[in-house]
């Protein structure tokens, strides 16, 4: 493994949720992972935000990584979630309350239908 | 052929969906990271086809990725999604 995969590998393995993000989780610099860490904030999920643009070898790293060509990416226990439409969808759907359930995330049920009342 | 023209054409080819819509919001996105002078980076796909029945998300997104390499290596800076079975 190169440098940056075992940086990811090791972000992944000792946080239970972590969003690979342009900017950070208070200033985020990208419309995209601005929506995704909205709402994870909004839910107030703790995860640890890795800034790509701070690491242009995260950056590319991290799409080799997960095969996926766009950020942010969200990993919950290890496991590649998806990007920001996924986890738009699945928001609205009640499928990522269901994920973090399962996996012992624990996250704010009412902000989470809140989000779903607003955008119902 | 416009880029919005060439991503349809791949899309319906490749996966001959029931329900298939491409919209540029390039002008949605005029200053952002990526745009560029005459547009065609940002766009919008919605898509329904049988041929996704059965796959995660994952792996439906990463099969209209997988279809339009060429355009998300080239001119396309951001494509947002919905990828639905038909």
């Amino acid at each position: 493994m190169t440098n940056a995969a075992e940086t990811i590998q090791s972000d992944i393995d000792s946080n239970d949720v972590v969003l690979f993000m342009k900017g950070t989780s208070s200033m985020p610099q990208c419309g995209f992972s601005s929506r995704v860490a909205g709402v994870l904030n909004y839910m107030g999920v703790t995860y640890k935000d890795v800034n790509v643009l701070a690491d242009e070898e995260i950056r590319q790293g991290i799409k080799d990584f997960s095969d996926w060509p766009t950020i942010p990416q969200l990993y919950v226990k290890g496991e590649f979630v998806g990007g920001c439409d996924i986890i738009t969808e699945m928001t609205l759907s009640g499928e990522l309350d269901q994920l973090f359930t399962s996996k012992g995330v624990s996250f704010d049920k009412d902000a989470a239908d809140k989000i779903r009342e607003a955008n119902g | 052929m416009s880029v919005r023209d060439r991503i349809e054409a791949k899309l319906q080819e490749a996966f001959a969906p029931a329900h298939l819509e491409v919209v540029d919001e390039s002008d949605q996105h005029i200053g952002h990271a990526g745009w560029r002078e005459g547009g065609e980076t940002h766009f919008r796909v919605t898509i329904h086809a049988a041929a996704f029945a059965g796959m995660s998300r994952v792996a439906r997104q990463r099969a209209v990725n997988a279809a339009l390499a060429d355009e998300l290596a080239g001119p396309v800076h951001a494509l947002a999604m919905k990828v639905e079975p038909a």
